[in-house]
């Protein structure tokens, strides 16, 4: 079973790596939108240091949400997903192999250039350092919820937008958390801890519940 | 009367806020009554298209 | 008791009963609101003294607190006949769910509207991001998702499945909103009730408000099985009793077909 788990993931990942501009998109897409609030907002020191967390959260909010459609859509479109459906494979595994193979595509870049996001806020070294591990655990829930998503509008017309309507909602706890993580530590390193632990079990949860949900949205979707 | 329209002077949002209420409240029933309408017609021209044109 | 269930199951033996509640509900919606306008508007103090003193405006309270408590209770349902949809794979149970959304957003968007004009008079502003009014927001979100998810999908049991799943992880997910909207900072939850309404509730004030959420439940039947037979119509339209039907309602209108 982890044979078929590794071989989806492998097979996910070499074939992105075909098309690299993809993954590039999502990550240039963050740090544009990341770099636009401050010529709105202003560049003083005092008021990137207290927008930055949140807004690289909702940076990185939308950034998952715009790469999400490609989960499914290319094997959707191929035929390659019907497939899927059909073999004996638990399904919860496939998604679960897509979805990890996504996050390392799109979520993980955003983990490892958090640091120059940082600077361009104003951030402490501390604050930067919680801010990569607070992505680093909230990002994979992104993409476990947002497959959720994606399975449902798959092959919808306007489906980007549609996408984005159902799942936002769906991620403000992590918004919450994540941004309030990067906040406390700035004054408190030790009060990042119960906002570290609940994403972390927010992490656990979405990896037990959201493929199941996945799946049972993908066989909806697909009759 | 007068007490009871300006509502100790804010009238505006009592007011406002009950007059929305009532809006939309009849918005919702007199949209369901002619939905129900323009069903029942639909639905009636289609049997008639059906049963004097015969099947296509 | 199974047999006697399923009986009712089918849209067209459902259709002629919601038929006939309908005007049962009117009345009764009628009624409850009608006395609870009367109990809350001359009953009760035009004053509230108190830790948290309010002025007269506090009167939005009877259709404030009611629109909140339904599009909540409205949306369970929702989710309720979604979940007996997707296990039992009644057809019924679908068109329930798709009848009770509309109703529901409405009275979310009530709730939003009420508690805005509340907060202005009392708070000094519209909007002040209460926990309570934002997971108000966020409720209406996910009643608009669902709503837009069903009219994206063509095939009706593709559209009434995946709206069906959403808005059951919706709900799944409505505690934790919630609770991180209120709750931002585990390190010192704040009150769970910041800017609270009344303290202790004056019984009259109590009774007003009960009356007028059973009034919007009324209500909320009445529109709901009206949604419901639209329904019903459109989907049956194939089948001989909705002719039937169809063929006798238009010939009471005086309508040839």
């Amino acid at each position: 079973m982890l044979r078929v788990f590794w071989s989806l993931l492998h097979r996910d990942l070499l074939l992105a790596m075909r098309r690299r501009t993809d993954v590039l998109t999502t990550l240039f897409f963050f740090v544009i939108v990341v770099s636009l609030f401050p010529l709105g907002v202003g560049t003083e020191t005092q008021t990137l240091r207290i927008l930055g967390p949140g807004v690289v959260w909702v940076a990185a909010l939308l950034a998952s949400m715009l790469a999400l459609e490609r989960l499914f859509a290319a094997d959707y479109e191929d035929g390659t997903l019907e497939q899927m459906l059909l073999t004996d494979q638990p399904l919860p595994l496939l998604v679960l192999a897509k979805v990890t193979a996504h996050w390392l595509l799109t979520g993980l870049p955003l983990v490892l250039i958090a640091p120059l996001v940082g600077m361009q806020y104003r951030l402490s070294d501390t604050e930067i350092g919680v801010m990569m591990l607070a992505l680093l655990l909230g990002t994979p829930v992104l993409s476990l919820i947002g497959a959720i998503g994606a399975a449902l509008t798959l092959g919808l017309r306007g489906g980007g937008i549609l996408l984005s309507l159902l799942i936002l909602p769906l991620y403000i706890p992590v918004l919450v958390y994540g941004a309030g993580a990067v906040e406390v530590s700035a004054v408190d390193l030790a009060d990042t801890r119960p906002y570290l632990m609940l994403l972390g079990a927010f992490l656990l949860s979405a990896l037990a519940l959201a493929p199941p949900a996945s799946s049972v949205a993908l066989r909806i979707s697909i009759q | 009367m007068s007490g009871f329209l300006s509502q100790g002077g804010y009238a505006g949002f009592v007011w406002g806020a009950y007059g929305m209420v009532a809006a939309l409240l009849a918005i919702e029933v007199i949209g369901l009554r002619r939905q129900r309408r323009t069903i029942l017609k639909r639905l009636g021209r289609l049997m008639r298209l059906r049963s004097s044109g015969g099947q296509e | 008791m199974s047999l006697s269930w399923s009986r009712f199951a089918s849209p067209a033996a459902f259709y002629p009963i919601a038929g006939r509640l309908i005007p049962v509900f009117w009345v009764l919606a009628a009624g409850l609101i009608l006395l609870g306008l009367y109990w809350g508007f001359f009953e009760t103090p035009d004053r509230l003294g108190g830790s948290n003193p309010q002025k007269e405006y506090y009167r939005i309270i009877f259709i404030h607190v009611p629109s909140a408590w339904m599009s909540m209770w409205l949306y369970v349902v929702m989710v309720g006949w979604a979940a007996v949809g997707l296990v039992l794979n009644t057809r019924l149970s679908f068109m329930m769910a798709n009848a009770v959304a509309p109703t529901g957003a409405i009275f979310t968007f009530l709730a939003l509207w009420t508690g805005s004009f509340w907060g202005r008079p009392s708070w000094g502003t519209y909007w002040d991001w209460d926990p309570r009014l934002t997971s108000e927001l966020i409720l209406f979100f996910l009643y608009i998702g669902y709503i837009a998810l069903h009219s994206a999908i063509d095939d009706t049991r593709r559209a009434d499945r995946a709206a069906g799943l959403l808005a059951i992880v919706g709900l799944v997910m409505v505690p934790v909103i919630f609770w991180s909207i209120n709750c931002p900072d585990p390190n010192q939850c704040a009150a769970l009730h910041q800017r609270s309404g009344l303290g202790r509730v004056d019984g009259n004030i109590l009774f007003a408000m009960l009356i007028m959420t059973l009034g919007f439940w009324a209500y909320s039947f009445a529109t709901t099985f009206m949604r419901l037979r639209g329904i019903i119509l459109t989907r049956e339209a194939e089948t001989a009793w909705a002719q039937e039907q169809v063929r006798a309602e238009l010939a009471a209108q005086g309508v040839r077909t």
